[in-house]
């Protein structure tokens, strides 16, 4: 395994250049906000409902409460990208465990908690999302708790999937000879042999995870103090007839940030597991 | 001593017309890459022909495009003629190799485990190459599909018959293969290393019955093998590939015992009961590979592996020489030259 | 003692003698009722860590003394210790009790049960219709491989897994709706022309077209890639080229042998696909304003009513579960090979 030349793989995936293309942005949207607009999203800066270039100075318009839609639009790339990426480390991490621990022991252990993430997966995810959110109150933390609760099934199955095929393999077989305990096999053997299929998941449970926060903030229950795209979406739900840019312009947010990472994802797949693709 | 200037040009003992002839045929991997080149030869109608040679060496491309199974790019690379029953193969439109296939020609597979579908009945499998060429009701190819099944040997075919592949054993699973190529009596069968995946035990079980059918039905039969062993068990003529061209051709009893082609011969030797045939000598290999398609050299194919070779070898490619039902392409054939 | 001795004498004991088939509905019965365990265990955890209990929901309006509520709270069983009131909700679940919604003045599964079937109907629709659409995408994608019809179905995959169901909805109400007027825009049926029979059925299927769509193109997304890449994957198996050995149409290899095979993983996710869509029937029965099961789960998250929440996952996560099993039992019809496991 080279890294180097894997990234160089990645980059000159198109789709993975693309999508790496379009998530930087987003990212240096999401940093860049509380420099380039200090004054927070919340702001009133004009007349309600100001269509895009009707003001040159507001380039997205205004939403039906006389906030800079730009302004919201900037600030909704931190929360999609936050909750996304830490209810998918989170997941991952949840995932790689149950999945290393089922796979590496295996015997009812194994069975057991392959059945317990099975049931998991079975749960309708979204329900309980607004379940656990909804009744626990909605704040970033809870969100991200309950994406992450609903998602960690995925990984564990690719991470079972990818043990049980490397601790067959001659070098595990040989530092158990030696006599390495069990959790420094798994973690400095198999872990980093199986971080590939982890790597391509985590991409897509980031999208995944963004998807569902958007969900929850469109129906209200976003964390109120964090302005969401999914809540600049609900909120605009109302002035759809009158002014859909409101809806659509975070709405295409959504959609290019989970078209980023999904193209990542792919390029990842590519890249790392070419095993798994043919033709 | 007769050379031949063109392979094709040569002269056929065969009284009556070969039920299949290939002529000159040439698959290109890329354009001057040839997977198989030069490669001529013929089948007599009633005739089982064994076409041996290493894996690489094309024998397995040599079936498919006589299936015209070739995969895409390979058939965009294939020229030559086959021809059977009179119609050239290589030209044929899709839907004549359709109706051909499966009803006149007919291909038993390596492994029948993955040959056959694993979500479809063996009965249901049969009985629709009935329906498609036999125009047979369903329930008269169910009737005709039981009778293949005992016909192949299969106990208590009635009761096979909705068995799925996964609930038979290898040997049964190939019955049924073969069952499903014979089922509508086609001219030609050919079998692409039909026992390789086989248990020792049943491997000449499969053999026998091969041969018991053709005997009965005087259906033409191509085996395809690397093992020499089978050879001798099926055949009546043999022809030896290397390196995707024909090396040596003759009967079967004749190669073996007297091959000509110092590759055959190194084959043979290489064979633990061959060595005891040649007195019991040690157990010897052919040293070196074969070339790639894209690495072959500019003289005699086998030139680099063969200890006989000279520079004229390794400047010339030599033809295929024939006397009689013996061929061979080599300038310095083993014990002199054809007869 | 010889190895083939013990091995022989311990086989019969170690083995249940049950058909296969058995064993496999044993396994699978088995896994339904861990999902209902965990769904049991998460509702009353989830009750436990809300704000508030069942007494303040009941409070909320009226004034109560802290006699009063405490006077209510014992009456409901709320000051016993956990593992009572949890068995005590266990209990009360395995008699199909789900509780009385006190914001709705009515018993939760009477509530449910006149919604389910507006819910059932939005999920079984969408299902049909991207598992169809979706598996044709993908295997048209898949015969043309590398052509321009495959790389702008890939685009329309791609870009339709982007899309949540929320957004799609949006979308579609201001371009059919509010634009076009081709659909109507909220509701199941249009109560004041006061249609029945065939009319009645029109209707409602106009008013269905949007939500069922909304709902379909994140799924037909997923099953026009999963149907792609496993067509390519089963038309390089052996067994397709015996079909076009024995010169079956291409018709009958693609339907029959190829396509045959490549429906085992698309059923494996249309029974993950009933789980996950429930979800997306919130936002759609919302954003269409329908009255189904769903939507009340988004009603009463606002209501606070925590009882109907908790009814609503139960029935949701039993709907999945039996669905599910329906599901595995399909897959052994399909692949002969899985009961025998």
């Amino acid at each position: 395994m080279k890294p180097p030349s894997q990234i160089r793989r990645f980059l000159r995936h198109p789709s993975g250049a693309v999508g790496l293309a379009l998530l930087l942005f987003f990212v240096a949207m999401a940093l860049a906000a509380p420099y380039l607009f200090p004054q927070g999203p919340y702001k009133m800066v004009a007349r309600p409902m100001l269509w895009p270039g009707q003001n040159p100075d507001l380039l997205l318009g205004t939403d039906s409460l006389g906030r800079d839609l730009l302004v919201s639009v900037v600030y909704g790339a931190r929360v999609s990208l936050l909750v996304g990426l830490s209810a998918a480390l989170a997941s991952a991490i949840v995932g790689a465990a149950v999945g290393l621990v089922s796979g590496y022991f295996g015997g009812w252990i194994g069975d057991m908690l392959m059945r317990i993430t099975d049931a998991f997966q079975t749960l309708p995810s979204f329900l309980a999302a607004i379940l656990i959110v909804g009744l626990i109150g909605p704040s970033i933390g809870t969100i991200v708790t309950s994406i992450a609760l609903v998602s960690w099934p995925m990984v564990a199955r690719l991470v079972r999937a990818e043990v049980l095929r490397i601790k067959t393999l001659d070098f595990v077989q040989a530092c158990r000879i030696m006599g390495m305990p069990d959790w420094r096999i798994m973690l400095a053997e198999i872990l980093p042999n199986s971080l590939g299929p982890i790597i391509v998941a985590t991409s897509l449970l980031v999208a995944n995870a963004i998807i569902i926060e958007s969900g929850l903030s469109f129906l209200g229950l976003g964390d109120p103090n964090m302005m969401s795209w999914g809540g600049v979406i609900g909120n605009g739900r109302s002035a759809l007839r009158m002014a859909w840019y409101i809806t659509m312009i975070p709405a295409g947010a959504v959609v290019l940030t989970v078209l980023a990472l999904n193209l990542i994802g792919d390029a990842l797949n590519d890249v790392l597991n070419p095993r798994l693709r043919k033709g | 001593m007769t050379f031949s200037i063109l392979d094709s040009a040569r002269a056929e003992p065969v009284t009556t017309a070969p039920l299949l002839s290939l002529e000159d045929v040439r698959i290109d991997l890329r354009p001057g890459v040839p997977l198989v080149e030069a490669l001529s030869f013929d089948v007599a109608p009633g005739e089982a022909l064994a076409i041996v040679g290493e894996s690489g060496c094309g024998k397995s491309l040599t079936s498919l495009a006589v299936m015209g199974l070739l995969p895409k790019n390979l058939k965009a690379g294939q020229s030559g003629k086959i021809v059977f029953e009179g119609m050239d193969l290589a030209t044929a439109s899709e839907g004549k190799l359709r109706g051909l296939r499966g009803n006149r020609l007919a291909m038993i597979f390596q492994d029948p485990l993955s040959a056959l579908n694993p979500v479809l009945s063996v009965g249901a499998q049969i009985a629709e190459v009935l329906i498609a060429h036999a125009r047979m009701s369903k329930a008269q190819a169910k009737a005709r599909a039981i009778e293949l099944l005992g016909e192949v040997g299969l106990p208590r075919p009635d009761l096979r018959f909705g068995d799925y592949p996964h609930q038979l054993s290898g040997g049964m699973r190939q019955r049924v293969t073969i069952a499903m190529a014979i089922a509508c009596d086609p001219k030609l069968v050919i079998a692409d290393e039909p026992t390789t995946a086989l248990d020792v035990t049943v491997q000449a079980q499969i053999l026998d019955l091969l041969t018991e059918i053709r005997k009965r039905t005087g259906q033409s039969l191509i085996l395809i093998t690397h093992d020499l062993g089978v050879v001798g068990e099926v055949a009546d003529r043999m022809i030896v590939m290397y390196a995707g061209t024909v090396v040596e051709e003759g009967p079967v009893a004749e190669v073996l015992s007297r091959p000509k082609h110092p590759y055959t011969a190194g084959l043979l030797a290489a064979r633990p009961s061959g060595s005891y045939v040649h007195g019991g000598q040690a157990l010897s290999d052919i040293p070196g590979t074969v070339p790639a398609p894209d690495a072959r050299p500019e003289g005699c194919l086998f030139a680099p592996r063969c200890a006989r070779a000279t520079a004229r070898c390794r400047e010339a490619r030599p033809p295929l020489d024939r006397a009689g039902a013996r061929a061979v392409r080599c300038f310095f054939p083993v014990d002199g030259a054809l007869a | 003692m010889s190895l083939t001795d013990t091995s022989a004498r311990r086989a019969p004991a170690a083995r249940l003698a049950l058909p296969p088939w058995a064993r496999f509905l044993l396994g699978r019965l088995g896994q339904a009722f861990l999902v209902m365990a965990l769904v049991v265990i998460g509702n009353f955890v989830i009750m436990q860590m809300a704000p508030g209990d069942l007494v303040t929901v009941i409070a909320g309006g009226a004034d109560m003394t802290q006699e009063q509520m405490a006077d209510l709270r014992a009456r409901f069983g709320l000051d016993l210790p956990l593992l009572v009131q949890f068995w005590n909700y266990v209990a009360q679940l395995l008699t199909f009790d789900l509780g009385y919604s006190y914001r709705m003045n009515a018993p939760v599964w009477e509530v449910l049960s006149a919604r389910l079937p507006t819910t059932a109907a939005l999920v079984v629709l969408s299902l049909l219709f991207s598992v169809t659409i979706g598996t044709v995408m993908g295997v048209v994608s898949a015969r043309r491989a590398g052509t321009l019809t495959d790389m702008g179905i890939n685009a329309v995959a791609l870009v339709l897994y982007a899309a949540p169901s929320f957004v799609v909805a949006m979308l579609l109400v201001l371009v059919f709706s509010v634009k076009l007027g081709w659909f109507p825009i909220a509701g199941l049926t249009t109560v004041s022309a006061g249609y029945t029979g065939w009319a009645l059925v029109k209707d409602m299927a106009a008013h269905l077209v949007m939500p069922v769509t909304a709902l379909c193109t994140f799924y037909v997304a997923i099953y026009a890639r999963l149907a792609r890449s496993t067509m390519l994957e089963v038309m390089d198996q052996d067994y397709v080229r015996t079909a076009r050995a024995k010169g079956l149409s291409e018709t009958r290899v693609i339907y029959v042998h190829t396509l045959r095979n490549a429906l085992l993983p698309i059923v494996t996710m249309a029974g993950l696909q009933v789980s996950t869509v429930l979800g997306g029937a919130v936002v759609v029965e919302t954003v269409f304003g329908l009255p189904g099961m769903a939507r009340t789960a988004y009603d009463a998250v606002f209501q606070r009513d925590t009882t109907m929440l908790l009814g609503v996952m139960f029935v949701s996560s039993l709907a999945i579960v039996i669905v599910n099993l329906a599901v595995d039992l399909l897959y052994t019809v399909l692949d002969p090979r899985v009961s025998l496991k």
